[in-house]
């Protein structure tokens, strides 16, 4: 049982993180109907630029965790501020010229815009091919872990789950209750009658871009600093793709289905991890080494019994 | 009915090809051949990714996942049948060059492109179905994840090498032969561009473009959109399979970090940038993108590598942006249009 709500727990932080990042894609889908293929890059770049900030910032190692969140927010905001500008650099030049344009080349075109940013990033003057790894932002060792019974929680994990939720909480009132948000909903439900009511569209495509850039970078603060992964230009794709498809999963163009999706992804994830190495004669399969080709087998499944995602409507192609 | 005059020209196809095949190794620079070699590759790759991504209208970004299955099922074949099937070829692989060398490696060859392709056309039957039913985008995710469940499949399995590559068995002293050469890296070369020449003018090549051009409308013209675009995808995805046999007897170590991503999307460059829909477009755009990086590595060093994907990249962006259609758009570089076009201003 213990182990249960351990392998539970990390794959919540892990969730959290896929949570952030696929909202961006089921936002932007939402609108757009594309696959923004550079949002996963948007992630890797937010990442860096956090990691840059740690040393501008002269971060140093704390005592107590509130000591490190101080520490931990102006990277967060940092990062985050520089990959909105990213986001709209990127809806500006390459997405905003082929509004009217079809879907495909709007679709090779984020392609190349991701192959560039991870072509540049490995560029030796740019992120260079070498891993990186943050410095410690928050306390980390036994005196930052609780012990509830037999499971143990960091104060890394705890942060990251709070902070996820906090953000994701903005994004919620962001999109309920406020004018900007009520023009998002009007325009991923119809986007040509939205412009003919007065919204302006674009506005609202370069906002939706924005609030995406913003989350997959604090989703890739989070991932690089508190789980003290090894940054790479192409760390991106990976995250990307499964955020993706815990997106598809989620029910695209749904943000309560982001979570949902993301959070299953980032459990199914840590469970297939925890599971137990199977040695039965000549049958010797350990599931851990399979991670990966996990998430795109549940998505074969999703997509053959509910094209739609968990929580998507199936709206059906009208002429 | 054939006109005996074609059977004299497939004649003289086969014998200057395997004529070249026997010449060409011994006389051509090693570098400038292994160019030509993977270039013949490329073509077969980009033209049978070309049948999905130009004639049917879907988006395959994962064509060198299927380029990996043809590879190392292909290769697989050639090492762990030599003992019962292809006894007469050296254990070390390597057959020579000359006359000899193609009439000892053609039955081999031919079996590992027919495995590579089959197992390819299966798998890409399994993967196609389920996305194929929805929009096309679902494909484009699909695909890319499928290359990442093949990198896991081959990491875990150690009789094809995990990942340290394939190039033998050691246990069996069997080494993945020599048997790619100049003639079947052009033949199948011509028979994908015959294939996908004529598929234009069948009935189901028509009916790939009507679902291309408009998928509700063709549906309701009585085309199975489903079964067509299916139908593309694993014809596509047989060749797909063929170019990696002949890719993994060529380089006789294959690892699988060679088939990322990385060269899929070089694949998409390849086919957008000559044309979706346009078969030379294709065929230049391939010779063309193979041969560039090496010319620039040779003249420019090879710190140019680097920049390889940035520049690839922005091409592709620049093309959307300006000429979505690629350079040749869906026409066709033809001789005898290029005969009317100088014709006309006499007849006039």
């Amino acid at each position: 049982m213990d182990q249960f709500l351990q392998i539970l727990i990390n794959g919540i932080q892990l969730g959290s993180v896929y949570v952030l990042i696929a909202l961006g894609y089921t936002m932007v889908y939402g609108v757009l109907r594309l696959i923004n293929f550079a949002h996963s890059d948007v992630f890797m770049v937010g990442s860096f630029v956090g990691f840059y900030a740690c040393g501008w910032l002269k971060v140093s190692a704390q005592k107590t965790v509130f000591a490190g969140l101080v520490q931990l927010l102006p990277i967060l905001f940092i990062a985050m501020a520089a990959c909105v500008l990213l986001g709209l650099v990127i809806e500006r030049f390459a997405y905003r010229p082929l509004r009217r344009a079809p879907r495909l080349t709007a679709l090779i075109t984020a392609i190349g815009v991701s192959l560039f940013i991870e072509g540049a990033a490995q560029l030796p003057f740019v992120f260079g091919v070498n891993p990186k790894f943050y410095p410690e932002i928050l306390p980390s060792g036994p005196a930052s872990t609780i012990q509830a019974g037999g499971i143990t929680i960091s104060k890394h994990q705890l942060v990251m789950v709070i902070v996820s939720a906090i953000l994701v909480a903005v994004l919620w009132y962001i999109v309920q209750r406020t004018k900007m948000g009520k023009a998002m909903r009007a325009v991923s439900h119809d986007f040509d009658a939205a412009g003919l009511m007065g919204i302006p569209t674009d506005n609202v495509i370069a906002f939706t871009f924005s609030i995406g850039a913003a989350l997959a970078a604090a989703g890739g603060v989070l991932f690089g600093g508190l789980t003290f992964k090894s940054l790479l230009p192409l760390m991106g794709v990976q995250m990307g793709l499964k955020a993706f498809v815990a997106a598809v999963v989620g029910g695209i163009g749904s943000i309560p289905g982001a979570m949902l999706g993301g959070l299953l992804m980032g459990i199914s994830e840590s469970f297939i991890k925890g599971a137990p190495h199977i040695k039965l004669g000549v049958i010797d399969f350990d599931p851990s080494r399979w991670t990966d080709a996990a998430a795109f087998l549940i998505l074969i499944l999703v997509l053959l019994i509910r094209p739609a995602g968990l929580l998507g409507k199936n709206t059906p192609e009208k002429v | 009915m054939t006109k005996p005059i074609n059977y004299v020209i497939a004649l003289a196809i086969l014998g200057v090809l395997a004529t070249l095949s026997v010449i060409l190794p011994v006389y051509m620079d090693d570098l400038v051949y292994r160019v030509l070699m993977l270039s013949g590759i490329a073509v077969i790759m980009a033209v049978s990714l070309n049948l999905i991504n130009g004639f049917t209208g879907q988006f395959s970004i994962g064509h060198a996942g299927f380029q990996a299955v043809g590879a190392y099922a292909g290769a697989a074949l050639t090492v762990y049948g030599h003992n019962d099937l292809f006894g007469h070829l050296p254990k070390n692989g390597q057959i020579g060059t000359g006359w000899m060398s193609l009439a000892v490696g053609a039955g081999p060859m031919l079996a590992s492109m027919l495995a590579g392709g089959l197992v390819a056309a299966v798998i890409g039957y399994i993967v196609g179905l389920p996305s194929l039913r929805l929009r096309g985008d679902y494909l484009a995710i699909v695909t890319l994840g499928f290359g990442e469940i093949i990198r896991v499949i081959v990491e875990n399995n150690d009789s094809v090498g995990g990942p340290r590559g394939f190039s033998g068995n050691l246990d069996l002293g069997v080494s993945v032969p020599a048997i790619t050469n100049f003639f079947w890296v052009f033949g199948v070369a011509i028979v994908v561009i015959l294939f996908a020449r004529n598929l234009r003018f069948s009935i189901s090549g028509l009916q790939y473009l009507a679902v291309r051009e408009d998928e509700v409308a063709a549906q309701a013209v009585g085309i199975d959109t489903t079964r067509t675009k299916v139908n593309a995808f694993v014809i596509g995805s047989f060749f797909a399979g063929v170019g990696g046999a002949l890719f993994a007897h060529y380089e006789q170590t294959i690892l699988i970090s060679s088939f990322n991503f990385v060269r899929s999307f070089d694949f998409v460059t390849i086919v957008v940038l000559g044309g979706l829909g346009s078969v030379t477009g294709s065929i230049i755009s391939a010779l063309v993108l193979t041969a560039l990086p090496e010319i620039l590595r040779y003249s420019l060093g090879a710190q140019f590598n680097q920049y390889r994907l940035v520049s690839y990249a922005l091409l592709l962006i620049v093309m959307m942006l300006v000429r979505p259609q690629g350079i040749f758009g869906r026409g066709e570089l033809s001789f005898a249009k290029l005969r009317n076009k100088f014709k006309k201003p006499a007849t006039q």
